[in-house]
């Protein structure tokens, strides 16, 4: 028998134990979150700066590493001042609005649109190590040949002007594609195939593209300096690549496991994909093709990730792996365009076919996100007999391809007229290290 | 006096330096050199890319003996390092007109 307790007391503890609970919550998720974020900046620096960095010749590993950690000071800054705002802010179904600019209005208190559990400025700090690790993934396509101001110019507008209609198109308050909060064109993406990988990726061709190659490439050879340098990084980028995609979560529960579980699985399956096909083809596993084949199954299973099962996550990351493979080898040297460390071939090829199997493979089973308006669960992917989800991963993947042209054809054009985009000959020879920074990377043999 | 120089395999300089060691030959230079005779190359595949390597990783050991020497540390050298197959090496023969040990100035096969 429970002691007899007057009702206005009893509802007071209820409410008291209420809160105790959500405060728990609370917590657990933030301590997560917190971490995650603290993961993808590692994605960034060093993951991404080492893998590019041992790609390029020793005369450009500095100029290079700096692409990637300048990303993390001059977005860091242009996302406090305004970014944030434009990504995230309410704004139009395009793109945010002015009012969070600043960081106004992004304290400790959720913002129930994004996350009911964690405060607002923790989403923002999380949103803000995808802003910087996404135009850092461009630097690839233009390595060992452009100016370190143009590329500065470049990528802050870029990230102005790509990003952060992307970002709120797909995530953000009233979004076109954003499949949380009826977006005229509902795209799965979990954790940024459409708005990293995707816009990326493009970007990166267009500049491959615009630049034009390297001096004497193809035919001067020009191995990567430091495969070491290479695999350490790659092997970063996975571990990071858990904080992207579980943390895309924005809780700690069992749809951070599910997407954790998913990521590492699609990474796994493409390094047997991409390994398998260059042996069959060339006849030896390369260590570059199994570290590439890991990056091109964590870039597919981005939008995937929190919507297929852990098999589902076998079959992307497969599929991944086998075409990026062929995307970097067969059709680059076809066309001839120097994508000179691969972004296209893997950001691009490999967001493309992750946000389409997203599609194919999303399961409400993992994440019940459609719901009809009496809240009756949805099928979510073509694999429950939902086709039409198909199509608006097509527009998804449309609208990305080709604000990522517009946007970085004329940016480009921009910053090419004002700054100049190349170094001359002479300091393309030299190397980037020496004619951008004044330092060399190594000072081996030569003293003591 | 001569001059010994031979390019060998980079997997040779153990052997070679230790039947060095075992006549009694108490001094030698050691580079890591690249090039190439007749030897062809290897290719190395990065992505899309197929690279042909040329110039080959090889080790240069030098040393100075005195005439009365050289046949036994050639023949020394050689039977080490062979393998039998292309791309052993080479060794090359100069005459060298003197020596100076820099510690006392000693002169000739004396300062070897």
């Amino acid at each position: 028998m429970a002691t007899m307790v007057a009702p206005d007391i009893q509802v007071d503890r209820i409410a008291a134990l209420e809160e105790a609970a959500s405060d728990a919550k609370g917590s657990a998720d933030n301590s997560w979150m917190l971490a995650s974020s603290a993961l993808v900046l590692l994605m960034t620096g060093p993951g991404l700066a080492l893998f590019y960095a041992g790609l390029v010749r020793r005369k450009n590993v500095l100029g290079t590493m700096m692409q990637s950690f300048a990303m993390m000071a001059v977005i860091t800054v242009i996302w406090a001042v305004v970014g944030y705002s434009l990504a995230f802010g309410s704004g139009n179904s395009f793109v945010g609005g002015f009012e969070n600019m600043f960081l106004r209005g992004v304290g400790a208190q959720p913002d129930p649109a994004y996350s009911p559990t964690i405060p607002v400025e923790t989403y923002m700090i999380f949103q803000l190590m995808f802003a910087i690790i996404t135009p850092a993934l461009i630097t690839g396509a233009f390595a060992e040949r452009m100016k370190f101001s143009a590329m500065l110019a470049f990528l802050l507008l870029w990230s102005l002007l790509v990003y952060d209609p992307m970002a709120h198109m797909v995530w953000g308050k009233g979004g076109l594609l954003n499949a949380s909060s009826n977006g005229r064109f509902p795209t799965l993406d979990f954790a940024g195939g459409t708005v990293v990988h995707i816009t990326s990726g493009v970007s990166a061709l267009i500049c491959a593209l615009y630049l034009g190659k390297r001096l004497g490439y193809p035919n001067q050879p020009m191995p990567p300096h430091s495969m070491v340098i290479s695999f350490i990084g790659a092997c970063l980028l996975w571990v990071g690549w858990f904080g992207f995609n579980a943390g895309s979560a924005l809780s700690a529960g069992g749809l951070a496991t599910s997407a954790f579980v998913a990521t590492h699985f699609g990474a796994a399956a493409a390094v047997i994909g991409w390994s398998a096909a260059e042996w069959l083809v060339r006849g030896k596993p390369s260590a570059l093709g199994a570290i590439s084949g890991s990056v091109a199954g964590l870039v597919a299973i981005t939008p995937a990730s929190g919507f297929v099962s852990p098999m589902s996550a076998l079959v992307i990351g497969a599929i991944a792996g086998i075409v990026c493979f062929g995307m970097t080898t067969s059709i680059k040297s076809r066309f001839g365009y120097d994508d000179s460390l691969d972004a296209f071939g893997v950001h691009g090829a490999g967001g493309t076919v992750g946000a389409l199997l997203t599609g194919v493979f999303a399961s409400s089973f993992i994440n019940p996100i459609f719901k009809d308006a009496g809240g009756k669960l949805l099928p979510s992917g073509a694999i429950q007999g939902n086709f039409h989800q198909i199509l608006n991963q097509l527009a998804g993947i449309a609208i990305a391809w080709v604000l990522a042209i517009v946007g970085t054809l004329i940016i480009l054009k921009i910053v090419d007229l004002t700054i100049g985009l190349r170094v001359s000959a002479e300091h393309e020879g030299e190397g980037l290290d020496l004619t951008q920074h004044g330092e060399e990377g190594y000072h081996w043999g030569t003293s003591t | 006096m001569m001059k010994i120089e031979a390019i060998i395999q980079t997997s040779k300089i153990d052997p070679v330096k230790d039947a060095l060691h075992e006549i009694g030959v108490e001094g030698m230079t050691v580079l890591e050199a690249r090039g190439h005779g007749r030897q062809k190359g290897h290719t190395e595949f990065y992505r899309g890319r197929e690279y042909t390597v040329d110039l080959i990783p090889k080790i240069k050991i030098e040393l100075v003996v005195a005439d009365e020497r050289v046949d036994q540390v050639v023949q020394t050298i050689a039977s080490a390092a062979r393998t039998g197959k292309i791309g052993d090496g080479k060794i090359f023969l100069s005459k060298i007109d003197d020596a100076i040990r820099i510690r006392n100035d000693e002169r000739g096969d004396s300062a070897l």
